[in-house]
């Protein structure tokens, strides 16, 4: 458990400015989401948060830290992981070895173990796959194992980048189901989401990024009947 | 006769092999081509040479210090031509450029530093006799070239496959982004690579240098070229392919040598490359990479 202080945070892609200084704030234990159009910028922001991409300014207080700038590896170590958009699952490794690579940071091979337990009980799909290419699956096993690989580093505070992305259906209740017992567990969550509806559902607090800006944020029930909102991002 | 060709084919193939892994490897992970491979065949000759001539040095103790100097090398080279590179993803054609410009460079300082001349190991550095088992004929320094090689060999398989590390590696070379997130930090691990490399292209030039007996500053060129062959023709990226392709072009070499003419070895090495580039455009062994070991 852990929380998060963002401000003024941009960047730019050359001279293109995707984030024009954000102010956001993700408190222990709390789901937040970050919805937003295609292009917005909600993966720059993520990826800007684990240390991706370099923030041109801007501070990213971690448990009051100042993590701006740091490297991936000391982010993750920090206890702050991400789940990048589109899986990113190491395809040629096996599901079992991508498990192993979550549990890097961790020396210890009766707690790496015992995680991936924890794991394969919140994933049992997983369970019969341990030995097959994580590329041979399908999108919807690759993210659980997405999802699975980040919780063997047990994370403080878990960044989801669109886990619903080009799922079927069944596949998308069953995440927002997953987010919404990793919240009873305690974990915080920052969730990016272009399915706003569910999204709203499972988080506390919600933000709208419009074009490198928040345009709009508050308790997620309130975001979720703003009229602006509706009209955009829930087909209202 | 053929089977004495073939035994020398193997043993020179293999240096190929253990040239081409390092090779390979550094581009499998890295994803560059790195020009700049050739030099640490070089230095890891130029050194052997200084540790046998100068420091006192048996080739036991001359091969390890040496390969692992040529790993030093590759790994302050990588950090000043490439690092910075790597970090703002420019594009490959940038990488390759400065490795150029880099190689170019260091090849021409050594000469003017060393002098083009060719020189040798200390005579008595391996004992001259031969063993000659069932007809064969093998020398000393070729035993201690194949033993030197499987050694290399098996320990970078053992690695890849199975340790931690060599799992970071594979995943790294397949989605470094990815690694970083679970913690990896690529630029250490990043090194790391460059060194395994380095280490490897340095104990191939100390044994051809011995194999052939001669050390000179553009050695590492000529090397190259056939390190282009084999890690093209084995895939890749691919370690497993680049063993096969070097023991391959080894005994390729020797037989164009011995049965066709000697000047023709280097032409039909390439003429097999760009055979087998039109016929299987990705390498003999398809699509394999680094993180398949
Ligand atoms: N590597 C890059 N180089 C240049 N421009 C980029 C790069 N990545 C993103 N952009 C641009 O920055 C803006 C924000 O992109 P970003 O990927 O953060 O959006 P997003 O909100 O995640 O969109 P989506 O919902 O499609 O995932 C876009 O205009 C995009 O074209
Ligand atoms: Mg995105």
């Amino acid at each position: 458990m852990s929380s998060l202080d963002v401000q003024g945070l941009t960047v730019f892609y050359g001279r293109t400015e995707a984030l024009k200084g954000i102010d956001l704030t993700v408190a222990e234990g709390q789901v937040v989401c970050l919805i937003g159009a295609n292009g917005a910028g909600k993966t720059t922001t993520m990826r800007a948060l684990s240390g991706l991409t370099r923030p041109r300014a801007g501070a990213i207080r971690l448990d009051g830290a100042d993590i701006a700038g740091w490297r991936p590896h000391r982010v993750a170590a920090a206890g702050m992981l991400q789940v990048p958009e589109g899986r990113q699952v190491f395809a040629e490794l096996t599901v079992a070895e991508n498990l192993a690579m979550g549990a890097w940071l961790l020396a210890d091979r009766a707690e790496t173990a015992r995680r991936q337990d924890q794991v394969l009980a919140r994933f049992p799909r997983l369970k019969e796959r341990l030995d097959q290419p994580a590329g041979s699956m399908s999108g919807g096993e690759q993210q659980m194992l997405a999802l699975g690989r980040a919780l063997m580093g047990a994370p403080r505070l878990l960044l989801l980048d669109e886990p619903s992305m080009g799922l079927a259906p069944l596949f998308v209740e069953e995440i927002f189901s997953i987010v919404a017992d990793l919240k009873r567990e305690g974990t915080t969550i920052l969730l990016v989401e272009q399915n706003a509806s569910a999204a709203l559902e499972v988080a506390d607090y919600a933000y709208v990024l419009e074009t490198g800006r928040i345009v709009l944020e508050g308790p997620a029930a309130t975001v979720a009947h703003d009229p602006a909102v509706v009209a955009a991002y829930l087909g209202g | 006769m053929f089977a004495q060709q073939l035994v020398n084919g193997v043993l020179l193939g293999a240096t190929y092999a253990l040239f081409a892994l390092g090779f390979t490897l550094m581009f499998g992970v890295l994803r560059v081509i790195n020009l700049t491979y050739g030099f640490y065949f070089s230095a890891g000759a130029f050194i052997a040479l200084f540790l046998t001539r100068q420091a006192g040095f048996g080739i036991w103790a001359a091969l390890p210090v040496a390969a692992m100097g040529a790993g030093a090398v590759a790994v302050a080279l990588d950090w000043l031509l490439l690092s910075r590179l790597r970090r703002v993803n420019a594009p490959e054609l940038s990488s390759l450029m400065v490795t150029l410009g880099g190689v170019l460079a260091l090849y021409s300082a050594a000469t003017s530093i060393l002098g083009p001349d060719i020189r040798r190991l200390p005579p008595d550095l391996v004992a001259s006799d031969a063993f000659v088992l069932a007809g064969l004929r093998v020398t000393t320094a070729q035993l201690l070239i194949l033993l030197a090689t499987a050694v290399m060999v098996g320990a970078l398989m053992a690695l890849m496959r199975g340790t931690r590390l060599g799992l970071a590696i594979r995943a790294m070379a397949e989605k470094p982004d990815a690694a970083g997130l679970m913690g990896i930090d690529t630029g250490r691990l990043a090194a790391l690579v460059s060194f395994i490399s380095g280490c490897l292209a340095g104990a191939g030039g100390v044994l051809i240098g011995l194999n052939f007996n001669a050390i000179h500053p553009y050695m590492g060129e000529a090397m190259m070229l056939r390190g282009f062959v084999v890690i093209i023709v084995g895939g890749l990226g691919d370690i497993r392919g680049a063993l096969i392709a070097g023991l391959l072009l080894g005994v390729i070499e020797v037989f164009t040598a011995g049965y066709v003419a000697s000047g023709l070895k280097e032409a039909v090495a390439f003429a097999i490359l760009v055979v087998v580039l039109w016929t299987r455009p990705s390498g003999l062994f398809g699509r394999a990479v680094v993180r398949r070991a």
